[in-house]
């Protein structure tokens, strides 16, 4: 806050506290002077009574005022005066969190300790895993974990990037960021076809055969670097089986042309920041466990 | 007024000095209630004793190892007497009080301020506090003496074990109370190990000081100025509302007399101005000056008036249970269309009421679509729809649950449907649903998921989804 607006909140807030005290103290009258109990006007008949404050009611107002002189001297409140006890809403964040940490330390270090298979089997930190996945994970691979275009199937035992407790642990932590590149100017739109119609066999599917075997000759020398000889994928570099019948992008013939044409570069944030070890660490575990 | 018009009703001017002048700063004058016994008396005590146990025990008392009665808040549970409500049963509550609302309705028009007299928690503390104050400081004169007196030890003694006695009635009745929404076992124990937690230790506090001070200190104030039913009821009165009231034919004129002298001969009425009547009230009113709205019903004077009546040897009920019409000369009728009204609503709406307790079913199902993708299509050209289903287990008992599907045929379910839930548990389950596009008419069809305990078919129920296709 400018310094003008902090003195013009203070100047403001002091100087009405001032005249409330004032007009308070000003108005209070002690028991009527006057022989007829009245102050004197009168409007068409009515006179006003000359009666003194209720002392409870005076007494609450001061306690308001009093309050109110507390609170601005203990917390922030006057400009940019931070108040004698140097109270934050960032600093009472930082304590809860502190004090929700200090709660649960017990439990995090024994789930640490804890093998991610162990964890699997245990149903309270199934329970927690299942609700991290609903807030942080169900957005893409469906509440039920079972994939939509595009984010896979958690529940197969199909691996994109590998199915061991350290591989999932390392995709949720660092995320992952697929590289197909796209092969159409290389291949040309024969090439792509003629590929696209490799994969297809490669999966005992209806293809033109002479398409396919030209097909082979581009998957061994552009495709096979990554996906292998076989099709059969490479975990360690995040290139799918390409012979098991399951579509990160659709199994279709236009399909896996596509893919071939354009490329693919699929992308798992890395949560790392996000969810910190702990958390993550229970949800490997609950992901395991999808699957196993 | 010189003119009269027969249309209008007369005015008359009156000055501002024969209104009199009302201070609107009333001090509080002492009440000092004068011990009275009689038929009404014996009445109070016996509705009093078994609600004042009720209240104290109920939470004591455990039924299937949890206590009877106990408001969960920070669980948002509510156990009472065996049945336990879930946040969403919250109407049935709002439900309850408009019938409780009902009823004292009913019962104010039949028999005037029947809660206020004999139930009111306000009046029964009130009525204990007296007692006590009755056989720690004696009767109504020695308390207008000792508090006229000056400081002694015996008065110390005296008002110390008054408000010793007090202030222990508050805390049991303070202590009880949150033991209706704390274990009551378990704050007992706490609290002689003072290890309580604050906000207990504060509400077992708040309560001990709000009771002190309502029927140690506030008492007819509380009906007088606060107390908002105090001040609708008379809405509810019609000439035919018991109300106790003073017979005004039969006892004016007053006046004093000797026991043998025939009031006839005198030319007096039955009242002998004794005033009774006035020392008992808790209220301080003077009931024959008639019908007030700080009356509270309590037939106090009543039964004071009918003990001097009795002395005199004259006719019971010159205070008594009666009407305005009995009043005027006439006869009370009993059964008028606004009490027919009243029983009949009121019986209609317990009725239902009791028909939903016990078609309850104690079973919630709710389903999430989800909606990040409307569907998954499959190679094979199925269609695939996500849901999260929240089964709700609300009955204390575990149960396996059958999840199915109405109103979508040839859908097949991907996910497990057999589960097993303990009492109260709450289950998020994510399923996904699986079509032929070809077999739905519509992008959207509605359909229900279906829920039912494999082991008792009547605790069943439903929940209304969608199921998207592409265009």
């Amino acid at each position: 806050m400018a310094s003008f607006w902090s003195w013009w909140i203070i100047i403001l807030t002091v100087a009405t506290l001032v005249g409330l005290v004032w007009v308070l103290f000003a108005n209070r009258k002690g028991e009527p002077t006057g022989t007829d109990k009245t102050t004197g006007h009168v409007y068409d008949g009515i006179e006003e009574l000359e009666n003194p404050l209720p002392a409870w009611w005076f007494g609450m107002f001061v306690l308001t005022i009093v309050f109110g002189v507390a609170y601005l001297a203990l917390y922030p409140g006057l400009g940019n005066f931070k108040g004698l006890l140097d109270w934050s809403k960032e600093g009472q964040y930082e304590r809860e969190v502190a004090r929700a940490d200090e709660t649960f330390r017990e439990m995090r270090d024994r789930y640490l300790a804890m093998p991610v298979e162990e964890i699997a089997l245990d149903p309270a930190a199934m329970r927690m895993g299942g609700r991290m996945f609903s807030n942080n994970c169900a957005q893409c691979h469906g509440s039920d974990a079972r994939g939509a275009y595009g984010f896979p199937n958690l529940t197969d035992d199909d691996w994109i990037y590998g199915g061991t407790p350290e591989a999932i642990k390392a995709s949720i932590t660092s995320g992952r960021q697929a590289a197909m590149p796209a092969w159409g100017t290389i291949l040309g739109a024969k090439g792509v076809d003629e590929a696209a119609a490799y994969v297809l066999s490669l999966n005992g599917r209806e293809a033109d055969a002479q398409l396919a075997a030209a097909g082979k000759q581009h998957f061994q020398t552009y495709c096979a670097a990554c996906h292998g000889t076989e099709g059969t994928g490479n975990p360690a570099m995040g290139a799918p089986n390409l012979s098991n019948g399951i579509w990160l992008y659709g199994g279709r013939a236009e399909q896996i042309a596509h893919s071939i044409r354009a490329g693919r570069n699929g992308k798992m944030p890395a949560h790392k920041d996000m969810l910190g070890e702990e958390k993550i660490h229970i949800l490997t575990a609950y992901v395991y466990s999808l699957s196993h | 007024m010189s003119q009269t018009n027969p249309e209008q009703i007369d005015l008359q001017e009156i000055a501002p000095a024969e209104v009199g002048e009302i201070d609107l700063y009333q001090r509080r004058e002492r009440i000092y209630t004068r011990k009275v016994e009689g038929h009404f008396q014996r009445i109070r005590l016996y509705t009093g004793w078994p609600l004042l146990l009720g209240y104290f025990l109920l939470p004591w008392i455990n039924l299937g190892g949890r206590q009877s009665v106990l408001f969960d808040l920070p669980a948002r549970k509510f156990h009472i007497l065996g049945l336990t409500f879930w946040p969403q049963d919250f109407y049935m509550l709002a439900f309850l009080l408009i019938i409780a609302a009902f009823g004292l309705f009913a019962v104010t028009t039949f028999a005037g301020r029947l809660w206020c007299g004999y139930t009111c928690p306000q009046t029964v503390w009130t009525s204990i506090f007296m007692w006590l104050e009755q056989h720690t400081e004696g009767s109504r004169n020695q308390r207008i003496k000792l508090d006229q007196a000056p400081w002694s030890g015996e008065k110390l003694l005296k008002k110390g074990l008054k408000h010793g006695s007090w202030l222990f009635v508050a805390f049991m009745t303070g202590l009880t109370f949150v033991g209706y929404f704390y274990p009551i076992r378990t704050l007992v124990l706490e609290l002689a190990q003072f290890s309580a937690p604050l906000t207990a230790v504060f509400w077992t506090g708040f309560f001990t000081l709000l009771t002190y001070l309502n029927a140690g200190w506030m008492r007819e104030q509380v009906c007088k100025y606060m107390c908002p039913y105090a001040r609708f009821q008379s809405v509810m009165f019609d000439h035919d509302t018991l109300i106790v009231s003073y017979d005004e034919r039969r006892g004016e004129p007053r006046g004093s007399r000797k026991r043998s002298a025939d009031p006839a001969e005198l030319g007096l009425g039955h009242c002998i101005d004794c005033e009774l009547c006035v020392q008992v009230c808790p209220t301080g009113i003077d009931i024959r000056k008639g019908l007030q709205y700080e009356c509270i019903d309590c037939a106090l004077c009543v039964d004071a008036c009918n003990s001097v009546m009795d002395k005199m040897e004259y006719p019971r009920g010159l205070i008594r249970y009666t009407s305005e019409r009995e009043l005027a000369g006439e006869y009370t009728h009993w059964l008028r269309p606004r009490i027919v009204g009243y029983v009949l609503v009121l019986g209609l709406m317990i009725a239902v009421f009791s028909w939903q307790m016990l078609a309850r079913v104690p079973l919630e199902l709710s389903v999430i679509r989800d909606r990040n993708q409307l569907y998954v299509t499959t190679d094979s050209g199925a269609v695939e729809n996500i849901y999260t289903l929240r089964l709700a287990n609300m009955d204390p008992d575990m149960h396996e649950f059958s999840i199915g599907l109405s109103g979508l045929a040839g859908a097949e379910i991907i996910g497990d449907t057999e589960y097993t839930l303990n009492g109260g548990e709450v289950r998020s389950i994510g399923l996904r649903i699986r079509m032929r596009p070809e077999s739905l008419q519509q992008p959207s069809t509605a359909f229900h998921f279906t829920v039912e305990a494999t082991d008792q078919p009547s605790l069943q129920t439903r929940h209304e989804s969608r199921f998207m296709k592409p265009f």
